[in-house]
């Protein structure tokens, strides 16, 4: 019950991957955002080299190497990249921690997945070694981690109903490519997503301080405020964004025009959290 | 930082006079260290006239070339004010009460200086920015200086 499931096989069969598609995949993704060395900078955040730190309850995690290269994902089969993805199981058939946001990727789409995988292996080999992640009792049984699977791995999306192709879009973006429920929905005991408080905000794992709610429970922004900050960075006070949000807006930046107004309606069609 | 000339000057300490007294208003019941008063001060001017070309940008404002005009030069002054009397020794965050100032400012002078010359030089390029459009299409860059700058020189809230 808590062995990982057999491989995905003929992922995406008959699809031809589009590496230039997959670019806006894994800009929308945030893969860079935790994948690049810490102190990368500007276009060295395309080398995949991992050693990003995770702190947790549960011990601190170290982004892996995901570059093409014999340190990263190289050798990897699409089936066997898109089982890593969307399901957290390794080509040796371990479970992944959930520090690596599959419970979102789930939703991610096979032929998203295909020109996502196209794409990555256009980017520049590392050869940084992975870095162990550090964690103690019971969490080191990678196996306890199909009983977290059980648990939590969501079969559809939060938002349900009626939804304009637009709200649509927003959705698949939110909750699936751009994973921003992982930082701002709390979480359960076991680090599992309360889907019950959905994006109502959570403490900051990594700091102090709260991930802000970003239900219109507590968000007075308009539409325009919200596309025009995933745009500039600037708040409606005209502050800027700041913490690991900097680095989400980047990429939201980069995105067609479009996907930023998909974003906001999305959140407008969230249910309320006070 | 900067050689500048006596109208910045000018400018600046107009600027930082008026926002030093609105900022000490709403916050009359803490006292903060004069260094840090005064870049909240500035920081607060930045944002006001980055409100002004941002409504613009939006729609909510009418472009209105004499103000689109002003809020863009100054940016360009307040950006280049001279660092020497604000960025203080001895007020990062931690070490004085409302600072968020990064230790880096004082160890990376260089890198902090650079991010305000950006800021500089963004802001120069909206000074004749002939319609909403054009004001909207500088913002991006513009937002963009202030978010590089404080990903790397300033500290978490609270």
């Amino acid at each position: 019950m808590t062995a990982p499931a057999p491989q995905t096989q003929n992922f995406a069969t008959g699809h031809i991957a589009d590496p230039d598609h997959g670019q806006i995949v894994f800009t929308a993704a945030g893969c860079a955002s935790c994948h690049a060395a810490p102190d990368a900078t500007e276009a060295d955040k395309l080398t995949l080299a991992g050693g990003h730190e995770f702190v947790s309850p549960f011990g601190t995690f170290y982004a892996p190497n995901i570059s093409p290269g014999p340190q990263g994902i190289g050798g990897w089969s699409l089936d066997q990249f898109a089982h890593a993805v969307t399901q957290g199981v390794s080509p040796q058939g371990q479970h992944y921690y959930p520090a690596f946001p599959y419970g979102s990727y789930v939703h991610m789409s096979p032929t998203d997945v295909s020109d996502l995988f196209a794409y990555m292996k256009t980017l520049p080999v590392a050869d940084q070694p992975n870095t162990p992640h550090d964690i103690g009792f019971p969490f080191n049984i990678r196996r306890s981690l199909g009983l977290w699977k059980q648990l939590y791995m969501p079969d559809s999306f939060v938002l349900t109903g009626d939804l304009t192709p637009e709200e649509a879009r927003g959705r698949y973006l939110v909750e699936a490519l751009a994973h921003c429920a992982e930082c701002h929905t709390p979480r359960t005991p076991l680090g599992g997503l309360d889907r019950a408080a959905w994006l109502s905000g959570a403490p900051n794992p990594s700091g102090k301080g709260r991930i802000p709610n970003i239900t219109t429970g507590a968000l007075e922004w308009s539409d325009s405020d919200l596309i025009y900050y995933f745009e500039s960075g600037l708040t409606p006070d005209y502050d800027s964004v700041g913490g690991s949000m900097a680095a989400v807006v980047t990429n939201l930046a980069a995105l067609p025009a479009g996907d930023r107004a998909a974003i906001a309606a999305y959140l407008k069609a969230v249910p309320a959290i006070p | 930082m900067n050689i500048f000339s006596r109208k910045t000057i000018v400018l600046g300490i107009c600027a930082g006079v008026i926002a030093t007294a609105s900022w000490a208003d709403s916050h009359s019941a803490e006292k903060l260290n004069p260094a840090v008063a005064a870049r909240h001060a500035q920081m607060q001017m930045i944002g006001y006239n980055i409100g002004i070309l941002g409504a613009v940008a939006k729609g909510e404002m009418e472009y209105d070339a004499a103000m689109v005009a002003s809020a863009a030069a100054n940016l360009q002054a307040l950006a280049k004010l001279d660092g020497a009397t604000l960025w203080v020794a001895g007020t990062e965050q931690g070490a004085t009460a409302g600072s968020r100032a990064k230790p880096e400012i004082w160890s990376d002078s260089a890198g902090f200086a650079a991010k305000f010359d950006d800021l500089a030089m963004a802001s120069a390029a909206l000074i004749g920015a002939a319609d909403a459009a054009a004001v909207g299409a500088g913002m991006g860059d513009l937002g963009g200086t202030c978010k590089a700058c404080h990903e790397s020189y300033r500290g978490p809230k609270n």
